[in-house]
């Protein structure tokens, strides 16, 4: 009587088929599963790189009245981007500060300093932005005073529309290197 | 009962080999004079044991949507019973973590363990410290106040520094051209699937080549590492005086672990979490993004150094650190183990201690911001309470000159101590200097008119030595 298992009784002999079948089977695998990967990378890395490939269009956005600016003075605005979805919250907001120079011309800085980003500050009486992280300064035009900054303060566009200001969205002012 | 129990595990292990498979990995062999400087690598571990409870407890009530999750952390810390406390000891906890992988790294560089065969152990290691600290830095993005939005924004400032890709980067990050509902919940994700998957794995392995390669005998001055012998060397001392590490040695790592769990909870206890700031309004402007403790350092090292160099630092830095720490036991794997015979080991890492310590204080300090909630020179500095003198005190402070310059412990740090600027200056040396600025200081030319600027000088002239007659 012979017992019964899972396992061959003895083991086969390796004939040249036989090893190259599996050499074969082995190869098969590899490029399967290659394939596959492949497959399935294409749809998720689009799913995943997307924001970086999409580009928001520039919308204008009304920041107020253009008498409600004093010419010389400079205003903390804010205005809602220009893509939003609809679990933002506040998130969907980015600020500026808008320096009406004369009766027709508005200069909108971004808050970003273009050291690492951090939210600069107008000190009206001193007439300078102030970076609170690294001490970057810049005088009221933007350009840079003092400190680490490599660039002068970007700017938004804007735009006077009938009786209001506006300015056009932009993507985070992003410094390269 | 007892014997019914165990009735039940025999036959559980009968079908499942349990004992076989944890057994002897359990009773291992281990040098018995591996004592307390050992607990620290268990005691990570219990940490993150620790954060992956809370961290899903947290994940129970927090709402990871740019709209909401500022006022789930609210509800989080003002309104559910225990909220704060889950909130503290998460926090508590990853600092912990930090601390001991930290630690536990130095301890095994000093003991010179990270030598043949246990390359790997160290390598592994490496990359599980800087998953913490990605950890530590997503978490506090987590924190989806007015700072975080802020710390995003540098975030992407930051990798905007990366040659070509810099842009892209950046963009990913933020999760498109603006701040919004797409930037958390990536970083939710990142933070709650994808790091601490890869941190489980690694520790499997890290655990798998403690396993294979032993615990490291304490080092003996004079007997060095030889890769032909080691291992023969190591088995034999084993046999003859290694302790099986449950529960010989196992105990002083619960002892340690237990004790940090309770330091973890008294901090928690009665320091509570990190304060909420204000709404996550990307248009607030009042925000100062800065790192948590274990990363203040780094935030020094961006302040003071030197720009021209600074795309490079802030791109290869953290590469070439990692990298650094990565290479070492392939540089030196082999040799002398004891710190007794290592002086350049034990001089790095008193060096890098000093060093991380001293850019620590700077950024507490960070001296190089400007002040911006000074108030105005009091009478008794002033001396003067009408005259031109007043009146240039007054210019000192609403023209911003106090944000840097300090006169008698009032004022910023950011530019030199002006309390007795009249010994060195002259007045048309103030005057220049003022006018038109350099290095750190802005011109003020076009800031201060005359009449102000002949106040100021009055002002200034004043900050001198009495000179006694």
């Amino acid at each position: 009587m012979t017992e019964k298992t899972n396992h061959s009784p003895e083991p086969r002999v390796a004939s040249p088929e036989l090893l190259s079948r599996r050499a074969f089977l082995e190869k098969l695998m590899f490029v399967l599963s290659a394939i596959g990967t492949v497959a399935v990378s294409i749809p998720l890395l689009g799913y995943v790189l997307s924001p970086i490939i999409k580009r928001d269009p520039q919308v204008w956005r009304s920041v107020g009245k253009v008498d409600d600016f004093k010419v010389g003075t400079v205003t903390a605005v804010a205005f809602v981007d220009s893509q939003t979805l609809p679990w933002d919250g506040l998130t969907n907001k980015t600020g500026a500060w808008l320096r009406r120079d004369s009766d027709t011309e508005f200069i909108a800085f971004a808050l970003t300093c273009t050291h690492l980003g951090c939210p600069v500050r107008w000190m009206g009486d001193a007439q300078l932005f102030m970076c609170p992280c690294h001490g970057g300064v810049y005088y009221k035009d933007g350009s840079v005073a003092a400190g680490p900054p490599p660039h002068p303060l970007p700017r938004f566009d804007v735009r006077i529309n009938g009786d209001q200001v506006e300015i056009g969205t932009a993507p985070l002012m992003i410094q390269r290197g | 009962m007892k014997q019914t129990l165990k009735k039940i595990w025999q036959w559980v292990d009968e079908r499942t080999g349990l004992a076989e498979m944890i057994g002897p990995q359990l009773t291992h062999l281990v040098p018995h004079d591996a004592r307390w400087w050992y607990v620290f690598g268990s005691a990570t571990l219990m940490c993150f044991s620790l954060q992956i409870v809370t961290g899903i407890l947290l994940a129970f009530t927090y709402v990871p949507s740019g709209g909401q999750a500022y006022e789930s952390l609210q509800y989080i810390t003002n309104q559910q019973p225990f909220g704060n406390f889950l909130r503290a000891m998460h926090f508590y906890g990853s600092s912990a973590m930090i601390l001991m992988a930290v630690i536990h790294m130095v301890q095994v560089f000093i003991f010179g363990s990270y030598k043949y065969p246990r390359e790997l152990n160290w390598a592994t290691g490496v990359m599980l410290l800087g998953m913490t600290i990605v950890m530590g830095f997503t978490g506090q993005m987590m924190r989806w106040d007015q700072d975080a939005v802020w710390t995003f924004v540098v975030a992407a400032e930051q990798a905007g520094r990366v040659p070509l890709i810099g842009g892209w980067l950046g963009k990913f990050i933020i999760g498109g051209d603006t701040e919004g509902g797409s930037t958390l919940t990536k970083f939710f994700a990142i933070h709650v699937f994808i790091v601490p998957g890869m941190i489980l794995a690694f520790i499997g392995l890290h655990l798998q080549l403690v396993l294979k390669n032993g615990i490291s005998e304490p080092p003996t001055p004079g007997k060095k590492v030889d890769p032909k012998t080691y291992r023969e060397e190591y088995h034999q001392l084993m046999e003859k005086t290694g302790v099986p590490f449950w529960p010989d040695a196992a105990w002083r790592d619960a002892v340690f672990a237990i004790a940090l769990l309770f330091a973890i909870m008294f901090c928690a206890w009665f320091f509570g979490p990190p304060a909420l700031d204000d709404p996550p309004d990307p248009s607030l402007y009042n925000a100062i993004p800065v790192p948590d403790w274990y990363l203040m350092w780094y935030f020094a090292v961006l302040a003071l150094m030197p720009p021209a160099i600074e795309n490079v630092v802030m791109v290869f830095g953290p590469l070439l650190a990692g990298l650094l720490l990565l290479s070492l036991p392939f540089v030196s794997g082999t040799g002398e183990r004891s710190w007794k015979r290592r002086p350049w080991a034990v001089a790095s890492v008193l060096g890098g201690a000093v060093l991380i310590g001293v850019l620590w204080l700077a950024a507490v300090e960070h001296r190089w911001s400007p002040h911006f909630t000074e108030d105005p020179l009091p009478v008794e500095v002033v001396g003067a309470t009408e005259g031109p003198v007043a009146e240039g005190a007054k210019i000192f402070h609403d023209r911003g000159c106090i944000n840097c310059h300090r006169i008698e412990g009032h004022g910023g740090f950011r530019g030199p101590e002006l309390t007795y600027v009249a010994d060195k200056l002259g007045d048309s040396q103030l005057i220049l200097r003022i006018a038109n600025g350099g290095g750190a200081m802005p011109a003020f030319a076009s800031i201060i008119h005359a009449d102000e600027m002949a106040k100021l000088i009055a002002f200034l002239d004043t900050r001198k030595h009495e000179v006694k007659n």
